[in-house]
């Protein structure tokens, strides 16, 4: 009896928790609304099917306890009740994942009026890169990533002049104006993360990976790293600042291009001093 | 030619002098019987080769558990570390480097070293030689070396807590190139000492997986035809297979990353900056690694479910005296995760950078093999209805483990839905669903199966009280644990930060949260110190069991002997004549039928037919 | 295949299934234990092997790719592995007719062609190394070192079996059935690791 009773208990007092508690999704703050949403379809069919079979189960414990002479069914098969139960499950898994494939398909394929920033993370922090005047972002490579050129763009590549280099690993964003992220590891691997905003991906070294969203909400949201990446992994933490588009410009226009960086680092005496150069 | 010389040798384990068979495949009958010892049983002369170096499953299957067992007992130390360190952060318990190295150590300790080879080296070895009705594995040698294989393969991974550096912190699953460069701990020796410890791993659990397979398949005794062996060896059998399967990718991996680390080959590591100096590496693919990675990684976690579902679905068919509803079904569903468990690995992958389109396929066979699964969860409670529910030990647990195995296991479906997975990757919701689902779910069916089968081994009972007690904390006080803990990944609290300190959007009720989860793990890992307590006493001061206590049909309590003696049944093999869930058939006197007895012995009663 | 969907679908409860149940011998194949044991160990270690191709082949379409020289040692003991299996062939026939003889000096001649397979890989290697060609040199490099490497385990594996045999064999006054089975199993299991190494082999040579 008391069994049968805590199982029940523990179903309801699940629902309680989720309706009550008062830990829940950080309001949204982008266009990935129909990731909440599927989210929340598959929160009624499983809460649903939770709840349905632990009654089930403090049910039966309750009326089939052991009594001397009670016998048990035999009954070694349903074929009827089994293929019923397959059936309904399959619709239920079709259920859940129909909607999620829709949202998905919309998150791998990027629109074509989103502009793109580039996020370059390293342990333990993040920089970003912005395509500048000329709308494209320079090429870049790994094995070019020296004090001077710490974004290791390629010199030879005209496109790379004009880039915005942000260094503190503060970024503004434009609201609502879809932006895709490029994302780049110089070490290890993160993963440009920002709960609000729902999306993320692993950056990889020696690739570019992606996603994009539409931020819709004005505000300061922190990026966690969301792949462990070393000791530093928690504390690797950054701010991202969505604009009007007042403001972002105000911002755009204080970044230095990386003409401008890679001279003064290049005429910087300590750093001449370091590599022996002077 | 080399078959009948098998056949000569193992004459003797078929019954030869049964009057009815007089036909078939009964030219091992005409044989003239061998001399002793059939099946080559090594007999051990001193007290070593009997209870250190021995070659008898069951005394293997005891030593397997111990050890993983106490390698067990260390992983979960290490967790009330990490939990003190993530509720108090003010305390300064630990560094974070330490932090990572106990959160590593704690995961590949769990998953490895206490589940899959309690499963498969406990419960394995000792079981099924005796549900088949052999007298023991079929290559007993071999056996004992796979055990001490594993032995030093532990010796080896708690060696790496001793060297400068330490064991290394790279988090269970070992992706490079972090795992070996400096900004994580131990990358020096600690993860080569883990990446030789996993290898000795592989090799020994190969070995101990041949003899598995090859008893199971060829070592019945007469009359064990596959359909009738008990579910606990179907879900060890097929866990066995995706063992040998899957566990050469993790080999692989291995192999290649102890390379790159010790020789500097670049099969993971492309061009790198690390700590502003570019290091030697270029054109490796850490993605390789993860594929490679978790090619095992997703088996690995049937392996340990498998074995779980087949002894759960024994527990609770002799509990509540009734037979398990969709026999066949339930091996068909086995069989079919087992299958199926190839073809979902990169759902472990959806945002590690991979071809996006490969996210709508693995999406869909996840989703897929979440049918089979939900069908052995529908026959579990159908067996429950119109049973005769015993609420023995062994029975709670049961109960226990289908109400969190469904929690964790329905949660998977949030996961495995890829546009779901990507809010909620890497964050809390993660660590509480395979808590939940591995940890949680399976453990309480190895705490009902201790219960249920101590007599066998040790001739006593456990302490029913302290059992109780034992079972309450722990199922409730587990489901308190991680419940709640789905919720901060709604949050986004990501997983494997030391920290989460002060940040602008986690309220500070999350701490609180934090340390509610804290307390409640301490108090349900308190209660396994009253089960340790209650193994080591019971075994001299337990109530002294009757044979068969459960009043069970597998062979394994038919032996002359109980706790069964070496070679398992005397002078006579056992002959079978039904399947193991003849319980409460219509008309039979008693409400059990025990696989060996013959048809002429109950004579009413009535099977029916389907 | 069908005999195994056919077994699954059996209902162990019924009575006339229980009928046929009961003469089952408890065997599933027919195949001796020791066989099927070492199939078991043969398809794990394909399995091995095939990984490490499959990273192989994703490998060699990156640009840095450089083939390694093709020492003709290796084309020597392509040869001497080629040789011990034929003279597996030939001790089995051996042991099948009962010519004591013949078995012992085929058992030694292939202990001595592997100890000699053995050594002479070592001398690739020392070659190579000499001549600069690292593992971490160059991928080809270190996949050749890996390959050669647990090709060379296993073969250590199967002398160790072997060894047991030819000893069983001198030890018994020769009683040719004892070890039967046992020449029969490392003949296949040194089959195996030929086709193993042809297939490494020619991989590499046309990368």
């Amino acid at each position: 009896m008391a069994v049968a009773i805590v199982i029940l208990l523990i179903a309801l007092g699940s629902i309680a928790f989720h309706f009550w508690s008062p830990w829940w999704w950080t309001p949204i703050a982008s266009n990935w609304q129909g990731m909440d949403d599927t989210i929340l379809l598959t929160f009624w069919i499983t809460g649903f099917v939770f709840v349905a079979i632990c009654a089930f189960v403090a049910y039966c414990v309750w009326k089939y306890r052991y009594q001397k002479n009670r016998i048990a069914e035999y009954k070694p098969e349903d074929k009827k009740l089994e293929t019923r139960l397959i059936l309904i499950t399959t619709l239920g898994v079709i259920a859940l994942l129909a909607p999620g494939l829709l949202v998905w398909n919309n998150y791998i394929s990027v629109p074509d009026n989103a502009y793109k920033v580039e996020v370059v993370a390293y342990q333990w922090g993040w920089k970003f890169r912005l395509p500048g005047k000329d709308g494209v972002l320079g090429k870049t490579d790994i094995k070019l990533i020296n004090d001077e050129n710490p974004f290791g763009l390629n010199l030879e590549d005209s496109y790379g002049k004009d880039d915005l280099l942000v260094d503190e690993g503060e970024l503004h964003l434009l609201l609502d104006r879809p932006v895709k992220f490029e994302l780049r590891a110089i070490d290890v691997l993160h993963n440009f993360y920002v709960p609000q905003f729902r999306g993320k991906m692993d950056m990889v070294p020696g690739m570019i990976t992606y996603y994009w969203i539409t931020p819709t909400r004005i505000g300061e949201f922190e990026i966690l790293c969301a792949e462990y990446c070393g000791t530093g992994h928690y504390a690797m933490r950054g701010l991202v600042i969505v604009d009007k588009e007042k403001e972002y410009n105000k911002w755009e226009a204080k970044q230095i291009t990386f003409d401008k960086m890679f001279a003064k680092n290049k005429n910087n005496k300590n750093l001449q001093l370091a590599k022996n150069t002077k | 030619m080399s078959d009948e010389y098998e056949h000569k040798l193992e004459a003797k384990s078929d019954y030869v002098s049964d009057a009815s068979s007089g036909t078939s495949a009964s030219d091992i009958d005409k044989l003239p019987p061998a001399e002793l010892p059939d099946q080559e049983l090594y007999h051990s002369h001193s007290w070593w080769t009997t209870y250190v170096f021995s070659q008898d499953a069951k005394y293997i299957g005891v030593q397997y558990a111990c050890t993983a067992i106490g390698t067990g007992i260390l992983g979960l130390v290490l967790s009330w570390l990490m939990r003190l360190q993530i509720a108090f952060p003010g305390l300064g318990l630990l560094e974070p480097s330490a932090y990572y190295q106990f959160v590593t150590m704690h995961g590949m300790i769990m998953v490895i070293y206490l589940l899959t080879a309690l499963f498969l080296g406990g419960f394995g070895n000792f079981l099924i030689p005796l549900m088949c009705g052999s007298r023991d594995m079929a290559f007993p040698y071999v056996n004992m070396v796979s055990y001490w294989m594993f032995l030093v393969a532990v010796l080896v991974l708690l060696s790496s807590f001793f060297v400068p550096g330490g064991p290394t912190g790279a988090g269970w699953t070992l992706y490079p190139p972090q795992a070996i460069t400096s900004g994580t701990p131990g990358h020096n020796m600690g993860i080569i000492l883990m990446l030789v410890s996993l290898v000795l791993f592989v090799a020994g659990f190969t070995m101990g997986g041949l003899n598995y397979i090859v008893t199971v398949l060829q070592l019945r005794t007469r009359g064990m035809t596959l359909m009738r062996l008990p579910l606990t060896v179907w879900g060890i059998f097929v866990a066995t297979i995706l063992a040998l399967l899957a566990f050469p990718a993790l080999l692989v991996g291995g192999l290649m990353m102890t390379l790159d680390g010790l020789l500097g080959t670049s099969f993971f590591m492309p061009v790198i900056v690390s700590m502003g100096e570019q290091l030697k590496y270029e054109g490796g693919s850490p993605i390789l690694f993860q594929h490679l990675f978790w090619f095992f990684g997703h088996p690995e976690v049937y392996i340990v479910a498998l074995p779980a579902f087949g002894i759960v679905s024994d527990l609770i068919s002799i509990h509540a005296r009734k037979n398990i509803f969709g026999y066949r079904m339930m091996v068909w569903a086995i069989v079919g995760i087992g299958a199926l468990s190839f073809f979902v690995w990169a759902h472990h992958m959806y945002v590690a950078g991979m071809n996006p389109w490969f996210g709508f396929f693995f999406a869909t066979t996840t989703l897929i093999i979440a049918v089979p699964t939900a069908i052995k969860v529908y026959n579990w409670i159908l067996t429950l209805w119109r049973g005769n529910i015993q609420l023995s030990l062994p029975m709670l647990f049961s109960l226990g483990f289908i109400v969190t195995f469904l929690n964790g296991g329905l949660t998977g479906l949030f996961l495995g839905n890829v546009t779901v997975d990507v809010p909620l990757s890497d964050t809390y919701f993660v660590v509480a669903h395979f808590h939940m689902v591995m940890g949680i779910a399976p453990v309480l069916v190895v705490f009902g199966a201790i219960y249920h089968w101590y007599p066998l081994i040790t001739g006593r009972m456990l302490n029913e009280t302290l059992g109780k007690i034992h079972f309450w904390i722990t199922f409730v006080g587990s489901y308190a644990i991680y419940f709640p803990m789905h919720y901060q990944g709604f949050i986004g609290v990501p997983r494997r930060y030391f920290e989460i300190y002060d940040s602008p959007y986690i309220e500070t009720s999350t701490m609180g949260l934090n340390v509610f989860i804290t307390v409640a793990a301490l108090i349900v890992g308190a209660a396994q110190l009253l089960f340790i307590y209650n193994l080591i006493s019971s075994a001299r001061l337990g109530k002294k069991a009757e044979r068969n206590p459960w009043k069970a049909n597998s062979l394994e309590w038919q032996t002359p002997e109980m706790p069964p003696a070496h070679g398992n049944w005397g002078k006579e093999m056992p002959k079978v004549y039904r399947w193991p869930y003849d319980y409460s058939v219509p008309g039979a006197k008693e409400d059990y039928i025990p696989q060996n007895v013959a048809p002429s012995a109950v004579t009413e009663a009535k099977v029916e037919k389907s | 295949m069908n005999k195994f969907f056919k077994t699954l679908a059996e209902k162990p409860w019924e009575e006339s299934q229980a009928k046929i149940d009961n003469e089952h011998l408890g065997k599933t194949l027919s195949l001796s234990k020791y066989k099927l044991g070492l199939r078991t160990i043969m398809v794990v270690s394909t399995i091995i092997f095939s990984f490490f191709i499959i990273a192989y082949a994703d490998r060699m379409l990156i640009h840095d790719w450089r083939s390694m020289p093709e020492p003709w040692l290796l084309w020597a003991n392509t040869g001497i592995l080629i040789l011990s299996s034929i003279m597996f062939h030939l001790t089995k026939i051996a042991s099948d007719r009962q010519h004591n003889d013949k078995i012992k000096k085929g058992l030694y001649l292939i202990g001595f062609l592997a100890y000699t397979f053995l050594f002479s890989q070592l001398l690739v290697w020392y070659q190579l190394l000499n001549s600069g060609y690292y593992a971490a040199t160059n991928p080809a490099n270190a996949f050749f070192y890996l390959f050669t490497a647990l090709h060379g385990l296993h073969l250590i594996g199967g002398l160790y079996f072997l060894g047991r045999t030819t000893s069983k064999f001198l030890r018994n006054n020769s009683k040719v059935q004892e070890i039967q089975h046992t020449i029969e199993l490392c003949a296949i299991y040194w089959h195996f690791l030929l086709a193993v190494w042809i297939v490494l082999f020619g991989l590499m040579l046309f990368t």
